[in-house]
């Protein structure tokens, strides 16, 4: 494995059972489909918004379908995938509680990554400037940005709590360094993960 | 079933298969279709391991000069910018085949063939047939030609429709299906506009009740008014604007009812060109064939139940932004059937505005998407780069 592998990425692999049947929601290009077919034989499916995305994973042999995790994930069918992914994408989706209940109908487990609004960074950043905040994990403007439903640690297990899921495993990611398995009750954990990456499960 | 026997005028590069009485066709209507001739035509070479044939299956008015001049229109064949050696379709690489579909006029048993009962031609009766028929008789030339899989099955309109067709019907045949603006069913509006072909042709004085070649005429008139409105669903609003708008034929207008504006010369162009190459009985015939095809309709009413069996074979679902009559929405249906079904299956919706006839013309993404599927299916087949 080369060091240009993302870090949630690496984590991912790490996670992922060899051989799994895997869906990548919002899968881009086809790098991490590709990663874990290499490295861990997975069978994958991947669901992408955009065409010329699509069209460069159908390049590198993977089944990938033009679609959108709002209005598509209702058509697969319950239990067909050992993982579903979902990658720094559920504060984009209208409807992020019914996407996470989906991906936990069509997949024994989920892994899924978001990026946490109570994170140091998030708070010093809005505090000292009075503004929307703008940080490394979140560069974009406020009127450019995709995020819609953005969230903190807290919230989102709050919403695992209530969709009666399970946090099999959960780490931090931070910049560019390792992943950090933590705690999600940790006490500071609010303040020190700036995207929790987390192995969810029906309870 | 190879039978030498049953070979007979066929050349290196296709010919005309023609099956004994004993190999009849049989009919989803019940009726059998015998003797049975298919007239095909091959481009590439089969290699030794027979795993690199690839069956394309042509539209409504297609034929199976794929890509080499058409014999009575002197014009290049109909995918000839994406059939070749070193094209998207490449065959230095693959085995092409393509043969006409049943009931065409290419030299496939159709409605002008000599009926046996009466050594005339059928006409009107000619068995009516549907796209599992003519995918039955494909399967025949395939087996009759040796080989037992096809590394792709792949077409577009009709042609996608007898591709899921196959995949419906020989998902252990099929190792990759490409589906290129079709449906899974025909809808009320593309029967609808069918409809009025039909009864354009029929309403013609020289149809004579489909017996039209024993009188010594053609029902010239009716065919082309069928095919110029077949035509525009062919095309866009947006593709017929930016090609014509309200541009005239000449200075001002004539005050009556010529061809004033330069599109009415265009669609009495494409109804007079038409029916030089094409038999009116064979459009009322393959129009049926669609009209009739329902492919959740044959399981049950459910459509992921057609592709149950076709789970290991490679999907590709391919659609026009500004296809309306197969549009997006059906291919749709066909890939959330195949999720469904939990088949490998991969789509892409691409942006033109050159409506559903997009995969007859110049449309980058689309070559793009089709050799990206095209060279990572052809490694996992292990079908090497080029024929030694």
């Amino acid at each position: 494995m080369t060091t240009t592998v993302r870090e949630d990425f690496r984590e991912i692999l790490r996670l992922v059972k060899p051989g799994a049947r895997v869906l990548d929601v919002g899968c881009e290009d086809g790098e991490l489909l590709e990663l874990l077919t290499r490295e861990k034989g997975v069978d994958g499916q991947g669901l992408e918004l955009s065409p010329v995305n699509v069209s460069a994973c159908l390049a590198k042999g993977l089944a990938v379908v033009q679609g959108d995790g709002d209005r598509d994930l209702d058509y697969f069918p319950t239990r067909a995938f050992d993982y579903a992914v979902l990658s720094k994408t559920l504060q984009q989706m209208r409807e992020p509680k019914h996407v996470l209940s989906e991906l936990l109908r069509i997949a024994d487990q989920a892994i899924v990554s978001v990026p946490n609004f109570a994170h140091w960074r998030m708070r010093v950043s809005l505090m000292t400037r009075g503004r929307m905040p703008e940080t490394r994990a979140l560069p974009d403007p406020w009127w450019a940005t995709a995020n819609i439903h953005l969230c903190t640690l807290k919230d989102f297990t709050d919403l695992c709590r209530d969709l009666g899921l399970k946090i099999d495993a959960c780490a931090a990611l931070s910049g560019g360094k390792s992943a950090r398995p933590f705690d999600p009750a940790g006490i500071l954990e609010n303040w020190r993960a700036e995207t929790a990456l987390f192995l969810l499960s029906r309870a | 079933m190879t039978t030498a026997a049953a070979k007979s005028a066929e050349t290196e590069d296709g010919g005309t298969w023609r099956f004994p009485a004993s190999q009849a066709l049989r009919l989803e209507s019940g009726a059998t279709l015998a003797p049975l001739e298919i007239a095909y035509k091959t481009y590439g070479a089969l290699d030794a391991a027979k795993s690199n044939a690839v069956l394309v299956c042509h539209a409504l008015t297609g034929d199976q000069h794929l890509a080499s001049t058409h014999p009575m229109t002197g014009k290049p064949g109909w995918w000839d910018r994406f059939v070749g050696p070193g094209k998207p379709l490449d065959t230095d690489r693959y085995f092409v085949i393509c043969s006409n579909v049943i009931g065409g006029c290419m030299g496939s048993t159709g409605p002008a063939s000599t009926n046996p009962q009466t050594g005339e031609p059928y006409g009107l009766a000619f068995p009516v047939i549907t796209i599992g028929d003519m995918v039955r008789a494909q399967a025949m030339l395939i087996d009759a030609l040796g080989i037992d899989t096809l590394f792709a099955v792949i077409g577009g309109s009709m042609g996608g429709m007898q591709v899921l067709q196959w995949a419906a019907d020989y998902p252990e045949k099929v190792f990759s299906a490409i589906c290129i603006a079709a449906a899974p069913r025909h809808s009320a509006q593309n029967i609808a506009f069918h409809e009025v072909g039909r009864q354009a042709i029929m309403a013609d004085p020289d149809w004579r009740g489909g017996a039209y070649e024993l009188a010594g005429v053609r029902p010239e008139k009716g065919l082309a008014v069928a095919r110029m409105a077949a035509h525009i669903t062919y095309l866009s609003e947006a593709a017929l604007q930016r090609k014509f708008g309200r541009e005239l034929q000449r200075d001002g207008l004539s005050w009556g009812f010529d061809a004033d504006f330069q599109v009415e010369s265009y669609l009495r162009h494409q109804g007079a060109s038409f029916v030089d190459r094409f038999d009116a009985n064979s459009y009322l015939y393959i129009t049926r064939a669609l009209d009739y095809f329902d492919l959740a309709g044959q399981h049950g009413g459910v459509l992921a139940q057609a592709f149950q069996k076709a789970r290991k074979v490679r999907f590709c679902v391919l659609s026009f932004s500004s296809d309306w009559l197969y549009p997006t929405p059906e291919s749709r249906d066909i890939v959330r059937a195949l999720n469904a079904a939990g088949a490998r299956a991969s789509f892409v919706e691409i942006e033109t505005d050159k409506g559903h006839d997009a995969f007859f013309l110049d449309e980058p993404q689309l070559d793009a998407t089709l050799k990206g599927f095209f060279s990572s299916t052809a490694q996992a087949r292990g079908i090497s780069r080029g024929l030694a």
